[in-house]
């Protein structure tokens, strides 16, 4: 069966990218994992769909996204605070509605946070490269032919509408602030740093840098000096802070190379680093350092609070 | 291959709330290449059963193999256990040489010349040879795959001789060509697609090193052998190897 109807792009608008859950055990090839930024509201935009959590969805940076429906689907925007029209009338985020054939979908520029994202009913239907469907627009993979959407792209789904609407209680949406606290595990060369290194390190605030994307945020602030310039080139972990040559720190995120020969200070959980996704250009952060055994902690406590949070019903 | 003996040290270091990392050797060297690539795959026969659902992935390098695990099935102590259990096996059984894939010798076409290789001039100048000196150097060596990684199918192949070394490019190129054949210090690569790129080029191979549709995908794999093979321009263009219009241009 070839689908060829679904949800037709009028405006790809600055950044919009096809993602399912992300890419996993293509490591030794050179493929890294890609994924949501903010996983959390990925899988609510999935959650609100009535789908898999994993569905493949539509991640939304900055905003400018438009499209037109092809058929008749239940569809759901979370994450950051970006504008919503449906046909021309203004619309609330973090609820399910149910579009026809014919429906425009408007999405303006976030006032808040940076990535939001799209989902429809059973989700899109995307042929997976390595067992996923995110795309990874370096390595021209995922998506559709390795690229962000663009005008007139078509993306395939099932003529799925769900009986209910749902919506998500305004309290149990997460907050998206311009500062953002990065629990993080010291890690990896975290002994070549001196204590006085992790101390400046730990209790110093920093400035997202215009350099930040899917790849690495650039962070601007108190210089870090390694004892060491570099090491043999190894395997990079998610929210892995680099500590380059200047001094200024980068957080590796979902499109990270997959290896590489900085020293590496720590890595930020991943809670954090989804909230680190949601800040641009002058974005405020700071270090605070943890355990694995807090982190593990962080981790439990957000799903458990995610599946603790039962949206409602709506019409 | 060396086998793995009780002596060899490994430190297992945490890398982030779901990833360890196992350090062999602190240098690069194809005994700790050796090692990484044994382990690795010592962990992935496990993976097919008792390690199915906690590892997620694996990513060997040089002298490191790092390991990300689930969190929803397990933490880093029990990883933590397991690896250094499955380690001591392979420092105490020999049968486990077995389990081991077979490494293979790959023989990659090159065509070598000004044409095709455009930092050659600049090679032989800075180590006092003459461009069929670096030429013929570059095939006399057969080197190791170190690490796969910075973009998919590019495989970091060493070392390279001393006499042929070279350091990056002060400026990257914009677009370095798909199949290009590239030294940086004492390493050399064949780009698997077009890409910015610092390295030194020398030559153009036509063979594809990443491949989404063949099987499999990549003709090489961490721990195989490489050799190169000079080859004219008319038997690079046979092959369906293809001359770029440039070489992206240094500013």
């Amino acid at each position: 069966m070839t689908l060829t109807k679904g949800f037709l792009i009028k405006q790809p608008g600055v950044l919009s990218l096809i993602q399912d859950a992300g890419r996993f055990g293509a490591f030794n090839i050179g493929l890294t994992n890609g994924g949501p930024v903010d996983l959390t509201a990925f899988q609510w935009a999935n959650r609100l769909c009535g789908n898999n959590l994993n569905a493949t969805a539509i991640e939304i940076s900055v905003g400018g996204l438009s499209l037109i429906a092809q058929l008749d689907s239940t569809i759901a925007i979370t994450g950051a605070n970006m504008p919503l029209k449906i046909n021309g009338q203004h619309k609330e985020l973090w609820r399910s509605y149910h579009v026809k054939a014919g429906d425009v979908i408007e999405l303006g520029i976030a006032t808040q946070g940076v990535r939001s994202y799209l989902a429809v009913a059973d989700g899109f239907i995307i042929e997976p490269s390595f067992a996923s469907t995110a795309t990874i627009c370096r390595e021209s993979i995922g998506g559709l032919n390795g690229e962000k959407l663009k005008t007139a792209d078509v993306l395939p789904c099932a003529s799925q509408t769900r009986s209910q609407n749902l919506v998500l209680a305004e309290k149990l949406r997460p907050e998206y602030s311009n500062e953002v606290l990065l629990h993080t595990v010291p890690s990896y060369q975290q002994h070549y740093f001196s204590p006085l290194q992790q101390r400046l390190f730990f209790s110093s605030e920093y400035t997202v840098d215009k350099s930040f994307d899917r790849m690495g945020y650039r962070l601007a602030g108190q210089k870090i000096v390694c004892d060491i310039k570099g090491i043999l080139s190894e395997g990079i972990c998610h929210g892995a802070v680099q500590i380059p040559a200047d001094g200024q720190p980068i957080v590796l995120m979902n499109d990270r190379q997959t290896i590489g020969g900085y020293p590496k200070i720590g890595a930020v959980s991943s809670i954090d680093t989804a909230k680190l996704g949601q800040l641009s250009q002058g974005g405020k952060v700071r270090f605070e350092p943890i355990t694995m055994e807090q982190a593990h902690n962080l981790f439990h406590l957000n799903l458990s609070r995610f599946n603790r949070s039962e949206p409602k019903t709506c019409d | 291959m060396p086998t793995f003996t009780p002596s060899h040290k490994f430190n297992i270091h945490i890398a982030g709330e779901n990833a360890l990392i196992i350090y062999f050797s602190e240098q690069a060297s194809s005994e700790a290449s050796a090692q990484v690539q044994q382990v690795e795959q010592l962990i992935r026969h496990a993976m097919q059963d008792e390690l199915s659902v906690d590892i997620i992935d694996l990513i060997p390098s040089y002298a490191s193999l790092m390991v990300m695990f689930n969190m929803m099935t397990t933490d880093h102590h029990q990883v933590r256990q397991k690896l250094t259990t499955l380690l001591q096996s392979l420092a105490n059984d020999s049968k486990i040489d077995k389990q081991i894939d077979e490494t293979s010798i790959v023989e990659l076409p090159v065509y070598y010349s000004k044409e095709s290789g455009p930092d050659l001039t600049l090679i032989a100048k800075k180590n006092n040879l003459t461009v069929e000196q670096v030429i013929e150097i570059h095939q006399t060596q057969e080197y190791r795959v170190y690490a796969i990684g910075f973009a998919p199918g590019f495989a970091y192949l060493g070392e390279v001789d001393d006499s042929i070394a070279m350091p990056r490019l002060n400026t990257p190129r914009m677009k370095v060509p798909k199949g290009a054949v590239a030294i940086a210090d004492r390493q050399t690569a064949v780009y698997p697609n077009a890409s910015p790129g610092g390295w030194n080029i020398i030559g153009l191979c036509p063979t594809d090193m990443f491949d989404p549709a063949a099987t499999p995908i990549m003709p090489v794999k961490v721990g195989d052998k490489v050799k190169f093979k000079g080859i004219t321009k008319k038997e690079y263009l046979a092959l369906g190897g293809k001359l770029p219009d440039d070489f992206g241009i240094i500013a």
